[in-house]
């Protein structure tokens, strides 16, 4: 156990201080997330006439939250998992008594932090800009959208790390992410509200892990009304069958890799 | 001219060559070009499903933009993200070196080298849902020729910012995500212009020229856009295009290669 903290605390400065090697690069990162803010706009915009149950201050609360749980929830260990089969950097790992798993979740986890200060910037930017759009979350809601976003990292990854197991069998695994790519896109509450979402898209998609990557976290830190309950478990199960499914697939995988070196 | 010409028909012949021994990849991108249709559609219909509509735009008018905005899609990431991706890769790794040794503008290398057939899905999506709209309009044909007219210069406008950003590589070395800064800002061309606040209008028309990507040829084909607005796009486009060159040429002298 002792060397298990010991291994996470390396691992983690580790990955940290290779993260904020690349501090333009995150920043960027972090711009490039701009959507929320985009759609904000045009809902805003949409919601003087009152039509939709939300008003304009709703509006710009909900999208800040949304940018914020996107912050979160960003994954590309698809693309390292695949590079490094392809090219055979996955040999030197698997001699590790380590699963090379973990070095991918470290570096992502570390670059939560490295990442978060920009965010906040950007976040006490747009209160300058918009004052009247300050909040403050309940405690109650914040520990819950901690307790969400970490959940919602944690299925996020778990999800890509298993499409990203593909790439024994295929070049491309990343094109599978793709897609998928685009139903969290459209699904997941981050182009509007699930309120605003027709109630049989509604009745459907909450069963999938999409609403839980933005929607959920997001309105429990803006306070509209959601299934605290429901969307745990949700995610938990989801995350469950993937990783079962994860496990079975790398150990298929590995009878299959045939990378340099192996 | 005809060299290039010439030339152009060797490299993507040679690009498309390489890209069809993926095959199986033209199936997950002409469904990922689906997804993204139907989203996109879905997207638009949560505005019109209870009866608002963005000032002076009908469902189908609105639909004119969103199919100009998906043959964007498809046009950059055909022509233009496969190649000035390699912009920050060909400086990091030194191998600009080779193409500035080459008898050929630089430029017009890097910005030609290769193409990619998986954005032709969006492409296609793309004229199929201005197709629609147009009909369910009942436009001219004549509508169509004249929306191309400030389409292209907008193309030239996306193609030279696009460029401009590659090649600040040159000093920042590792900025493959600037490209995806710009994309992002261009997700705004999803809606017509006046969807937005008057300060997100003002910033999509004259910091990030979203408005000349999709309203403006949009409007044109509508039949209802302004002459001043089409020669403002056409000095747009004009004007980014000289500033690419100069700013690539200005780039250049700051280079230092990898190898000397």
């Amino acid at each position: 156990m002792r060397s298990f903290w010991r291994r996470a605390r390396v691992l983690s400065t580790v990955y940290y201080a290779y993260m904020t090697e690349y501090r333009a690069e995150l920043l960027l990162w972090v711009l490039s997330g701009v959507l929320p803010f985009i759609l904000m706009g045009v809902w805003m915009e949409a919601a003087q006439g009152g039509r939709f149950g939300l008003g304009p201050l709703d509006f710009a609360r909900y999208f800040l939250a949304a940018f914020v749980a996107r912050q979160f929830s960003v994954v590309w260990v698809v693309w390292e998992f695949e590079r490094e089969v392809v090219e055979g950097r996955l040999s030197p790992r698997l001699l590790q008594p380590m699963d090379p798993a973990w070095h991918h979740f470290v570096s992502h986890f570390a670059e939560r932090f490295a990442r978060l200060p920009f965010a906040i910037i950007l976040v006490g930017f747009f209160f300058v800009l918009y004052p009247q759009a300050i909040w403050l979350p309940s405690l109650s809601g914040f520990l819950l959208f901690c307790l969400a976003v970490s959940l919602a990292f944690t299925m996020r990854f778990i999800m890509q790390y298993t499409m990203a197991m593909f790439a024994f069998w295929t070049e491309r695994a990343s094109a599978i992410e793709e897609f998928w790519f685009l139903m969290y896109l459209f699904l997941s509450g981050l182009i509007a509200p699930l309120e605003i979402f027709p109630q049989a898209v509604r009745n459907v998609i909450q069963w999938t892990p999409f609403p839980y990557l933005i929607n959920f976290p997001a309105s429990l830190l803006v306070g509209l009304p959601v299934n605290v309950g429901q969307g745990l478990l949700v995610m938990l199960a989801w995350t469950g069958v993937f990783f079962v499914l994860n496990r079975w697939l790398w150990r298929q995988g590995l009878k299959h890799y045939s990378g340099m070196g192996a | 001219m005809r060299r290039h010409l010439r030339i152009l028909r060797l490299f993507w012949a040679t690009a498309l060559a390489a890209e069809l021994e993926y095959r199986a990849n033209f199936i997950f991108a002409a469904l990922s070009s689906l997804g993204n249709l139907i989203g996109s559609l879905f997207a638009l219909s949560l505005f019109y499903r209870n009866g608002y509509t963005f000032s002076g735009w009908s469902w189908q008018e609105a639909l004119v933009v969103l199919g100009i905005f998906t043959t964007l899609q498809g046009f950059a990431d055909t022509f233009l993200a496969p190649n000035l991706s390699r912009i920050v890769k060909h400086v990091q790794q030194g191998t600009l070196d080779f193409i500035l040794l080459k008898p050929l503008n630089s430029q017009f290398w890097l910005s030609t080298h290769t193409l990619s057939p998986w954005g032709l899905p969006d492409l296609f999506f793309g004229i199929v849902m201005i197709g629609y709209a147009g009909t369910q309009l009942s436009l001219a044909p004549q509508a169509y020729l004249l929306s191309a007219v400030p389409l292209l210069f907008g193309l030239i406008s996306l193609y030279s910012l696009w460029f401009m950003l590659g090649a600040t590589s040159i000093w920042f070395v590792k900025i493959y995500n600037v490209t995806e800064v710009l994309r992002g800002l261009l997700e705004a061309g999803r809606f017509p212009m006046v969807a937005y606040p008057t300060a997100y209008r003002f910033f999509f028309t004259f910091v990030i020229p979203v408005a000349f990507l999709t309203t403006i040829p949009a409007e044109a084909m509508l039949g209802r856009s302004e002459a001043g607005w089409i020669i403002g796009a056409s000095l747009l486009a004009l004007g980014l295009f000289l500033a690419s060159a100069w700013f690539w040429q200005f780039a250049l002298r700051f280079y230092t290669s990898a190898s000397s």
